[in-house]
């Protein structure tokens, strides 16, 4: 008996050190911002929590408001629902069943007879049957009505990304589907301030929104939220990290990867980088971008989900064509690889800081 | 337990005593071997429930002492894989997801029973008892789920996505795996074989719009396909009745006929699934089959599955109505074996198990070839972006196009 937990304890031990070498190159370390001063008391919430919170605010301040999907009544996979059912009621804080383009289609529906619509879907990867109701319904609502109708007032939260662990169906990032669809809005967060803030402006937008939260995020990011309500502007880019001589630009869980390969541009090849998070996907922020590498020359885009028409793409497309002549090198684009989200190679199918730091070299020695 | 013993024992004196046949509750007794050993017994089935049908099923089941040794063996061996999983994803050397069937081992059992090992079967996430079935050994399951190259899909599918000969897996999404098994037997029905397709899902997968999709194309074109639902009573962690505006799935098929079946019970599963089989092999259309069953873990190795069931409740059905228990418990008191034969059967099927853990640990890991093959056909003529490790996902062009950089 004794042997036996003795056994288990060190096969713990050893696997915990074999997960930890395993995780080391493409892991990432969370960089917390300081929230606004003007914004008075905050706490110190993690991105969940952000969410929670959010919603708690609209939910008290909004009596339309309606929160729906799979387990959000006791609190969702993810617990971005914890409590909100015991406090606001089931008639307001409820389940539907396992149906995603009847989630879809209901919430459309019921944004356009006038309430606000917040939807969960239980993962990005599993929101393809209800992406006919987006794109068909949901995005051209207003312009086929002759803004008659719209249904501006829902909003559909979905976890995304890589997590470590989530193989071909739990670590997709679909925001370029959703970005080729005129009519809709994508938006996707970094930290527990930005999630809270983004949420409260996508929720309040007069327009559909997918709204993507990096799942791996959830637990991992912790900050100082402000306590008030306050709102993040839809459709700007934050430059959170000044530089002159390459411009990066990214959204979500990546950022974090190129807050460290900024530092080893730094140090290792003296490059300044000015890191960009785009915030929203569509429609994005293309006048901060271009700025940016009208300023430096260089651009490096970089997303998880694979190379081929990810929204990086189309970043490049528009900068090269705004910014041609002020550019020193091609833009570089450090994705996902073109191939399924993969069960057991995801170390090296996502693009580390490795992978990201070899294009800056590149294009600074273009 | 005693009383039992002695009630066995007083048979056993009668039978010899009278040397004639008498029925108990459990099953009629057939002639006795000079061990005491019985080489078959009549069981009473639990009862069915029938949609659009008749009362077609038989009220009894006979079963040899071969066939219910066989199907005790298969059961336990699902649940000691299962459990076995179990401590590997606990101790991390399995990652990802894990569905596992314990409690449900009697469907895949009973069904595999009375279907054609050439009939195709495609089924959801909740998979390896049925990948076993169908035919793949215990250490391949297991080489799957640790993701090696000793799995049988190559360590690239994982817990969700096993397959074999007549198996389309193992599917992630809830549902999507109906229409496509319509679709496998309407390549059947094409073909002229005379062949069918075994259709499982959920009952939280029950009220997906595809399935009723699948369920018009499949009458309206009468196709073989018997769609099964496996109602373990919940969605992930939604009850069915919280879910479902009609919890009685078999009747979900609206103008298929269906019924529904004791899940906890092999021989009920098996006499169903043979005539189900038999009436969807003769083209006379599908069916839509309920078992109602039980799982004893939660949805994934991320839910306890006690936050939405009570811990009396599953270990209520647990002494019950537990498959395995409860067809030990047949052969025991039918004489089909002996107590130590089954402890022994247990022991070997203990080794077998603990042989392919080993096996799946030991097994290498894929090369990372692997993670750029099999997207399209016809690789490696077909070169990925981004798939080998020179070139970095980046589009840097790799010769120059006679272009300078401007110097500043």
């Amino acid at each position: 008996m004794a042997s036996q937990v003795l056994r288990r304890l060190l096969t713990r031990s050893l696997n915990k050190q074999l997960c930890v070498t395993e995780r080391h190159a493409s892991g990432f370390q969370f960089v917390p911002d300081t929230p606004d001063p003007k914004l008075g008391k905050t706490e110190k919430k993690n991105l969940y929590q952000a969410v929670t919170d959010a919603l708690d605010i609209v939910l008290a301040s909004d009596p339309t408001a309606v929160v729906f999907g799979e387990d959000v009544h006791f609190g969702g996979v993810f617990r971005c629902t914890v409590g909100l059912a015991q406090k606001y009621g089931k008639d307001r804080v409820f389940n539907t069943p396992l149906s995603e383009q009847g989630i879809a289609g209901f919430g459309i529906g019921l944004a356009t007879a006038g309430a606000t619509a917040i939807a969960e879907i239980q993962f990005a990867d599993y929101v393809y049957p209800a992406f006919d109701q987006l794109v068909n319904e949901a995005a051209k609502y207003r312009y086929r009505s002759g803004n008659m109708f719209n249904c501006g007032r829902l909003t559909i939260r979905m976890p995304c990304g890589a997590v470590g662990h989530g193989a071909h169906y739990h670590s997709q990032s679909p925001e370029a589907y959703f970005a080729h669809t005129p009519g809709l809005k994508v938006v996707i967060p970094r930290s527990p301030i930005q999630t809270k803030g983004l949420l409260l402006a996508s929720i309040r937008d007069n327009n559909p929104v997918v709204f993507m939260e990096p799942k791996v995020l959830y637990r991992l990011a912790e900050e100082q939220v402000p306590v008030a309500d306050y709102e993040i502007l839809l459709s700007t880019a934050e430059v959170i990290r000044e530089g002159s001589d390459v411009t990066m630009v990214a959204w979500g869980k990546q950022l974090y990867v190129l807050h460290e390969v900024c530092d080893m541009a730094k140090d290792q090849l003296g490059v300044s980088c000015e890191l960009i998070d785009l915030r929203t996907i569509l429609p994005w922020d293309q006048d901060t971008v271009c700025k940016s590498v009208c300023k430096t020359g260089r651009l490096l885009v970089s997303h998880e989900a694979p190379l081929t028409q990810g929204f990086a793409a189309e970043v490049v497309s528009t900068v090269q064509a705004e910014c041609f002549l002020h550019l020193e090198a091609p833009a570089a684009r450090v994705c996902g690889w073109d191939t399924p989200f993969p069960h057991i190679f995801e170390p090296f199918y996502v693009p580390d800081k490795w992978r990201c730091f070899e294009a800056v070299k590149r294009i600074t020695s273009y | 337990m005693a009383f039992r013993l002695f009630a066995s024992h007083l048979r056993r004196a009668v039978r010899s005593q009278f040397a004639c046949h008498f029925r108990q509750n459990i099953g009629l007794v057939a002639p006795v071997t000079s061990r005491g050993i019985s080489q078959q017994a009549e069981f009473d089935l639990s009862p069915f429930r029938y949609h659009l049908l008749d009362e077609v099923f038989p009220k009894t089941s006979v079963a040899t002492r071969d066939e219910m040794l066989s199907y005790y063996r298969d059961m336990v061996t699902i649940r000691r894989m299962e459990d076995d999983s179990f401590a590997l994803y606990r101790d991390k050397l399995i990652r990802g997801f894990l569905h596992l069937y314990n409690g449900q081992e009697a469907c895949c059992v009973g069904m595999e029973a009375s279907i054609r090992p050439d009939d195709e079967v495609i089924t959801a996430y909740r998979a390896h008892g049925w990948t076993y079935t169908r035919g793949v050994p215990v250490k391949e399951i297991m080489a799957e789920l640790t993701g090696r190259t000793g799995g049988c899909a190559k360590g690239k599918g994982g817990s969700m996505h096993m397959y074999a000969q007549n198996f389309y897996g193992g599917n992630g999404i809830v549902g999507a795996q109906v229409p496509l098994g319509a679709g496998i037997a309407f390549a059947i029905q094409y073909r002229g074989e005379d062949r069918i397709c075994v259709a499982l899902y959920g009952d939280g997968a029950a009220n997906q719009g595809q399935v009723f999709e699948a369920f018009n194309m499949a009458k309206l074109w009468n196709l073989p396909v018997l769609f099964v639902v496996e109602n373990n009573n919940f969605g992930m962690g939604t009850s069915a009745e919280r879910a479902s505006a009609v919890t009685a799935y078999y009747t979900r098929g609206d103008y298929i006929p269906g019924f529904q079946v004791n899940g906890m019970d092999v021989l009920a599963v098996k006499e169903a699934t043979k005539w189900a089989a038999d009436y969807c092999r003769s083209g006379k259309g599908p069916l839509l089959m309920e078992l109602d069953t039980y799982r004893y873990y939660g949805h994934s190795m991320s839910d306890p599955g006690t936050s939405y069931r009570g811990r009396e409740d599953v270990q209520t059905v647990r002494k019950r109505r537990d498959p395995i228990q409860s067809c030990k418990a047949r052969i025991l008191e039918n004489d089909l074996a002996t107590e130590d034969e089954l402890k022994k059967i247990d022991k070997e099927i203990r080794t077998h198990v603990a042989e392919a853990k080993d096996f799946a640990l030991s097994s290498p890991e894929p090369p990372l070839q692997e993670l750029y093959s099999d997207i399209y056909y016809k690789e490696p003529t077909f070169k990925v972006r981004g798939g080998d490790v020179f070139t970095y996902g980046d589009s840097t062009p790799r010769t120059s196009t006679g272009l300078k950089s401007r110097a500043k």
